[in-house]
This record gives structure tokens, sequence and C-alpha cells, in this order.
């Protein structure tokens, strides 16, 4: 295929595995891509993703299945997302990682030179395939060739240093296009296409700096479509990374792997206890997850782990030194081991905190990572097998005509909580699935974009333009950059770990606040070239209503599911008994009735007074909502 | 607005950047003093960024904020590499406490700049496609099949060179690699960088990629190839993911003389 003389024109916005995977399949299907990134491709924060992906090969001798990948992932989400999508994305992995594997992704191989599999959070058997701790680097590099090898084949043209700002609908309302701004000139330009894929990534920034995400990730690219008329779903639900490094810049991340490669999390019993943690005997240190959860232990899901170490510091006063903080300790594993399997974060964590793992267990705390909400995303169930229907044009349709997401900027696969190891999975394949889609969408378009009024673009494109002209304009007194810092304060404080409804009111609030203190910017610089500043200003306003979205959704759901987490309504599972046992049965009724209230997506609508909050059904058809989540 | 920087902590200490600084890709290079306060782990890039926020040279004139790239900050997308003291290295993990005060800071030589930090790197990427940087597939679906078995000892040597993140640091580092090298056939001929070389080695290690070995070899044996390599060894010296570059260099020397007989004497 080269020279794209038939077929589509399609936008894709985002570089990183979810967007470069979207590109592979709508130009395996003929038409052309234009791959739209904020920097070069290959930057992504998809290179951050460390420990792995799950996909079943059932190679490690434990009778692994298709099945069990499925029911772990819905039950890790606390049943709350769709389960067709699941079923299929479940089914389709294996798939996925031999097709990885043809690219050349030098996957960690066992002693047969198969493809080697380790344990991860939340699952009982060894699914994770993994390269050394650097998976995303090393899954992103494979299809980022691919793409470059389809760019001098002319298929794709990569359109670097460029941001999104708006989509252009015509009169239908279908999404015909999209406006971008050069990042270097600053030209605002208007680009038609037939269909349009946001790829565009998480928004832990909202949270920054407490946060392991990439100063890319602000999730401004997602708000721009909500407040042109997406919905949002499921926005409450961030994932806090239980271990990530401390650090006043970025709390980087230390891979889950390391606790299933066998790490083990603890802290002193005496948290005034000074000597150096390898001078503390076994007997006086306090493996809180072995010992809450004996039967996960130390691979509980991240939003559990992520309490645990929250109870541990905040409310029993056992963090190191009574901080914030708490040892994951890789000491007493052989060193050989340790240093192919997770040397890439051996090497972050010696760089950043001057020590090495090897020798004293890292210090930990909880960050923001994952935003398991998004962009609402349709799809068409297939009837005969319970999964997505293969090709439909619904599969990851956004609620604008025209407009598909895929990756962390949808909320489709991971419901309440993500296992780990799932998204590196989930963004590849949900890229795929809307390029297939978008595919599909293009053989039933009747008229291309190239039919669509001029004047729809014109209006779209001076709109936005207007909006540079006036922050290049402010002359008032407030930082953008500084915004920036107090939106991660408050939003760290009030929408984090553990939230109550006066918190979250203060929060909306504060939200509001801070968007009015936008009226009275201090860009700090004018220059029309490459002005960092600009961008950035944009982005920081369209975090901040993004976060409203976020503390809104936390707001109207009054229970405790997964990563969001109101102790007021927390149903607390009996300690000390089991299924079968009185207490607990009593626990499943409460359980039961709460989902019968609770269990349903959260849908965010921009209305006159801020996000209008609505939800709808989830799709149960495999899995009945039976046994509460119990990793003890 | 009043001068606060983003610290928690009071009466820290602080260090003197000199930032030479560029205003557009054809404007003279200037340079500037700062005096910015330190936190403890702080590093160039979280510098930089506190930076913004107040940007005053050390004579109290207000200035536009440095334009600089950042991203994941802890050195794996490649995006921060800059001169630092006047070596090249990925800004992020450049902590303050290990360098020599003051600590100057310049644009990646070798790349145009686009403004201050800012280089555009387009002639790493343009270079991975000339030699070819990719397996080829023939598409992106499920053939239903697995890759041939890769040994853990053949892994553990390619591993090393997929961790490469197209920082640039090698190609500044090398004498033989710049615009100013443009041979007689035009820039795209000019010495193809150590980075794209490696990318050479990788592929042509994979049990597939092997398929098109003959044509990687080929596009690093025309003008501004291999040959052109000064021997330097600068670039192993320089990367921060410890890529033995040199050796990959070495490898392919053997390659190409290799292919060199087999165009030959071979079957065409």
């Amino acid at each position: 295929m080269s020279g794209g003389q038939k077929g589509g024109q399609v936008i894709v916005i985002g570089g990183g595995l979810g967007g470069l995977w979207a590109t592979l399949a709508i130009a395996a299907a003929g038409h052309r891509v234009t791959l739209f990134s904020l920097f070069e491709v290959m930057r992504s924060h998809s290179a951050c993703a460390q420990g792995g992906i799950n996909a079943v090969l059932d190679g490690k001798g434990q009778h692994d299945s298709v099945q069990q990948h499925i029911v772990d992932t819905i039950k890790g989400g606390s049943y709350l997302a769709n389960q067709p999508p699941i079923q299929s994305m479940c089914e389709d992995a294996p798939g996925l990682i031999r097709t990885f594997e043809r690219m050349g992704v030098t996957f960690s191989r066992t002693p047969e030179g198969l493809l080697d599999q380790r344990l991860f959070g939340g699952v009982k058997n060894k699914r994770t395939c993994f390269a050394g701790a650097s998976t995303g680097q090393q899954l992103l590099y494979g299809v980022d060739q691919q793409v470059r090898r389809l760019e001098t084949e002319g298929q794709v043209a990569k359109q670097e240093w460029w941001e999104f700002l708006s989509i252009v609908r015509d009169d239908d309302g279908v999404c015909r296009g999209i406006v971008a701004m050069d990042l270097r000139s600053l030209e605002v330009r208007a680009f038609r296409a037939d269909a349009v894929v946001l790829a565009t990534g998480g928004l832990g920034q909202i949270y920054a700096p407490k946060t392991t995400c990439s100063t890319n990730s602000t999730g401004a690219a997602a708000s721009r479509v909500y407040q042109q008329g997406a919905r949002f779903a499921n926005a409450e639900f961030f994932q806090f990374h239980p271990t990530a490094m401390l650090g006043a810049d970025k709390t980087r991340l230390m891979t889950e792997a390391a606790r299933g490669e066998g790490g083990r999390v603890w802290v002193p019993k005496d948290p005034a206890d000074r000597r150096a943690p390898l001078r503390i005997p076994e007997a006086e240190r306090f493996y809180f997850l072995e010992d809450w959860y004996p039967s996960y232990g130390n691979t509980v899901p991240r939003d559990i782990a992520s309490r645990a170490i929250w109870k541990v510091t905040r409310e029993l006063g056992l963090g190191i030194g009574g901080g914030d903080r708490v040892y994951l300790d890789l000491t007493h594993l052989e060193r050989g081991f340790v240093s192919t399997r997770l040397g890439a974060i051996l090497s972050i964590y010696r760089k950043f905190a001057g020590q090495d793992p090897l020798t004293t267990p890292m210090e930990i705390f909880p960050a923001a990572h994952y935003a398991m909400g998004g962009l609402w995303v349709d799809y068409e169930k297939d009837p005969a097998t319970g999964g997505m229907r293969r090709g439909s044009p619904r599969n990851h349709a956004t609620s604008i005509a025209g407009l598909y997401a895929c990756g962390e900027c949808d909320y489709a696969y991971h419901g309440a909580n993500r296992l780990g190891a799932n998204s590196l999975l989930s963004a590849s394949y949900s890229g795929r699935v809307a390029g297939e889609a978008v595919a599909s969408y293009l053989s039933g378009l009747e008229r291309g974009a190239d039919a669509a009024p001029a004047a729809s673009f014109d209006a779209e494109t001076a709109r936005q333009a207007e909006i540079n002209q006036r922050l290049m304009r402010s002359s008032g007194d407030q930082n953008p950059f500084r915004l920036h810092r107090e939106l991660g304060e408050l939003m760290t404080t009030k929408v984090g770990v553990i939230r109550d409804n006066a918190g979250l009111d203060g929060a909306i609030a504060d939200l509001s606040a801070l968007e009015q203190r936008f009226e009275r910017l201090d860009l700090g610089e004018s220059s029309t070239w490459a002005n960092q500043s600009l961008a950035h200003a944009r982005q920081v306003l369209d975090m901040v209503r993004l976060a409203q979205v976020m503390a809104a959704s936390a707001r109207a759901r009054d229970e405790c599911r997964g990563a969001h987490f109101k102790p007021a309504f927390d149903i607390a599972m009996p300690a000390d008994s089991f299924p079968g046992e009185p207490a607990f049965e009593a626990y499943r009724e409460r359980w039961k009735a709460n989902n019968a209230e609770w269990l349903k997506t959260t849908l965010a609508e921009p209305g006159p007074d801020g996000p209008q909050i609505h939800f709808e059904p989830v799709d149960l058809g495999l899995l009945a909502p039976e046994q509460p989540r119990d990793y003890r | 607005m009043q001068a606060r920087m983003p610290s928690e902590s009071p009466a820290c200490e602080t260090v003197e950047l000199q930032i030479r600084r560029q205003d557009g890709p054809t404007t003279k290079p200037y340079w500037q003093t700062f005096v910015c306060p330190v936190r403890p782990g702080a590093n160039v890039v979280s510098l930089l960024m506190d930076l913004r926020e107040h940007c005053v040279t050390q004579d109290g004139t207000r200035v536009d904020p440095v334009a600089f790239e950042h991203n994941c900050m802890e050195e794996v997308c490649g995006a921060c590499a800059m001169l630092i003291n006047g070596s090249p290295r990925p800004a992020c993990s450049a902590l303050i406490a290990e360098l020599e005060a003051p600590i100057r800071l310049e644009p990646l030589p070798k790349f145009p700049v686009v403004r201050d930090l800012m280089v555009d790197r387009a002639a790493l990427f343009a270079h991975l496609k000339r030699v070819k940087a990719w397996i080829k597939l023939d598409g992106p679906w499920d053939v239903h099949e697995r890759a041939p078995r890769v040994s853990p000892k053949e892994w553990q040597a390619n591993y090393l060179y997929s961790r490469c993140m197209s920082c640039g640091c090698c190609m500044a580092a090398c004498p033989q690699f710049g615009p100013q090298f443009g041979s007689q056939f035009g820039p795209e001929a000019s010495f193809v960088g150590p980075a794209p070389l490696a990318q050479v080695r990788l592929m042509n290690a994979h049990p597939t990629g092997r398929y098109d070995k003959a044509e990687r070899l080929h596009a690093i044996m025309a003008d501004g190839g291999l040959s052109d390599c000064g021997n330097a060894q600068n670039c192993v010296r320089v990367c921060p993911k410890a890529i033995p570059l040199t050796t990959a260099i070495g490898e392919l020397g053997r390659e190409t003389t290799l292919q060199a007989f087999k165009d030959l004497f071979g079957p065409h």
C-alpha cells in the first residue's frame, strides 16, 4: 500500500501505544493517517510503563486460562467495567503478544527461549510478559518502528510539535476534523479528516508533582472534547500506585513487578526505630500486607495496597520515622535474578535516590498513577460470543459521531481499579480495535470531510486563535505554572486516596476559584515563537475543568468501590469471617444491596452550572456480582 | 507578583545556572545567569521547571522562561538531553548535588536549535529510516504463529540495544556527525551516527529481521555509513543507558566486510 490514493484520511492524536496501534490498524485497512504529537513520536508516557503486559500463554505450569484473566480483571475493577470489552481484550491478548514479538520486541525469555511470564497484583498465576523492567518502552518502540516504515511508504504523515486544541463538527454535529496549534510558530490551523481518533493518554499531572506520570500527561485533550460535548465516564476512579519513590519534582514509579518477583513491603514495628533497615531484626518488622492479606500478600491489587499503606502511615502512625514512607525490600532476593528482571528500576532508584535497592530497602509511598475513567466510548455486543462484535464501527466511538478514543483517555476496561500490566494491554488492544472501527465507519460514510462546509473550520480556527490572543495580551498577576502547582496540591489533598463529601465540596469550590483566577493570568512571556507558557496555560485551564469533572463525579458517588474510597460509606468486610459463615453472608447481602444502588457507570456532561452527572447500567452478562472482592 | 519559589522548605541552598539562550533558529545566542534555590534531590529539569514560575536573572531582570524539553523525568523518554557543563546528557538525571557549580546549560550540539535548550532531532529519525530500523511485517494482524525463539543469552545482548531512547547524546558527542559534514551527496548522506548503527545491529539479530540484513548492511556501506566512523569512542562514553555502541560498530564492521565479499562472489 503506497501513495495512499484510495481510502480515507484519518487524524490520530497521540503517539503512544494506543495512537500508534490505531495508526497501524487504519493504515492496514488502506487509509491514510496524519499522526499528531506534542513532541517527537516515541517520547510518550507509554515508555514509562515498566513491569509488563498481561496475556494468558499458560506456559508456567499453572493451568492459567483466558476465563481466569477475564474474572481477575472484572473483580479487580470491582465489577464496574462493562464485561463484553473485557472478554474480547483478554481473548485477543495472546495474539497481540505474538504480534509484538514479530515486531522484534525484546521480551524476556525462559531458558528455552520462550516468552517468560511473571506474577503481578490481584492474580494468582504468572501471566505477565515483560521486557526486563522497561516493557512499555520496548512495546512502544516496536510499534513506533512499524509506523516509521509506513511513513517512508507515504501512508502515514507525522505532525510533531502540534497540539490538538479542538474538534470541528459540521452542521449535523459530526466530527470532520480538528484545530491544532504549531508549538513552534504558534500557528493555529484546521485540518480536515474523515474520522478523528483521540489517543492522548492519562491525566496524572492534575495531581502534580505527586504523580508517576510524565509532564505531558495532562488530560487537556480529553478535557477539550468533553467541553465540546463528549461524555466523560467514571472520572472519580483514579489509581494511586502504592509504590512510588519519594520526590519533590516527581514521584517515580517502582514497578509492581518488584513485589511480583518477591519484593516485600514493611515498616519497623516501632516508628521511632532509627536503625538502618537491614539492622532491624525480622521479629521487629511489620509486613502488614502479608499480615492482613495472607492469601495474596504483597501482590494484592493496587487500590488495596495503597489504602493499606495509607492506614499504616496516616492512621496507625507506623510510617518510617513517623512519616509518609514504607519500605519496599528486594535485599533478600538473589541479586543476579533481580538485576536481570528489574534492572531498569534499580537504575532509576540508584540515579535519583542515590542508593542501591540490592543492598538497601527502597522507601516508597502511593502516588497518582492512572485514570480508570475517561472519555465514554461505545461498543457493540456480539450476542453469539458475549464479547465485542469485531469490526463494528460502534466500538470505541465517543458520544460524538466521527470521534473515537482509545488508550488511557478512554474509560472502557478497568472499572473501579486497574490490575497491574493490564494497561499496556488495554492501550494496545483498544488502539487496534479503534483503528478497525474507524475503518468500518469510513466504509459506511456517505460523504467525506472534503464536503464539510468551510465555515465551521474557519469559525473554530478563529475561536481558538482568539483564545491565544487573549492569553498573550494578559496582564494579570496569576502565573500558570503556579496555578498548576496549586491544582496538584488541591487534588492530592481533597480528591485523593481517601475522600469525604465535605472535602469534595471544598474541592469543587476551590476549583471554581482556581478557574476564576485565569481571568487574571500573567503569561510571563509574549514571545511568538515556541512560547511554552502559552501552551501550558491553556493546558492548565483545561486540567482545572477536567478536575471539576473528577470532583463532581466523586461527590456524586456515595460508596466505596475500587480506587474511590469514602470511609463514611464503607461496608467493611468482617474480619476473621469467610464465605459460608453467618457474619460474612450478612456482609454479602449488604454488599449486594449496595451494588443494586451503585453498580453503575458515572457519566458527566458539560452543563451551564458545571458537570451534569448521571448514570447508566453496566453489562454484567458474563459474571454476575456474587463474590465480593476478597484478597485475604 | 511576589517572588516566591515553589520550595516548601525555608532557607535552602542556591546554585548558579548559566544558560545559553537563543530566541529562534536564526538568531544569535546569548548567555544569562540565574541563581536558583536547590531542594534536596533537585536535578536540572526540576530547576528549570521551578525557574519558569519566576524567571529573573541574577541581576534582577525579568526574562522569558527558558524553553526546554522534558517529559518522563526518569531518563526513559529521551526528551531532555542537553549539554551540561560541556557534556551531552539527559537533564532529568543530572542531579545538582553531583554537578560542579556554576552549572552551564547549552542546547545539544550538532542539531539545529529551535529555541533556548530545545533542538530539532529530525536528522536522527531520518537516519533511522535510512538504515531501515524496523522488522518487516506482513501486517499488524495476528498470524496465529509466534516469532522464532530467542535464547536468554541473545536476549541479554539485544536488550542492551533496544533500550536506546534516541536522546541524541551519542550523536552530539560524535566528531563525525553533524550538519557541517554534509557530503557531496547532500546532507542525507552525512554520517548516519552511532544510535542508528546500533539499531542495525539490533534488527539484524532478530530471527526474522535477519531476512533484510543485507539491505541494512548496504545502507550503512553507502556514503555516510559505517566507514565514516572515526573511532573516537565518544559515543559509548556519553550514552546514558551504557549501550555498547562501539561493540555494535565493531560487529557491523565485520558484517559489512563479509557482505562486501558476498556481494562480489555470491549469487546475485
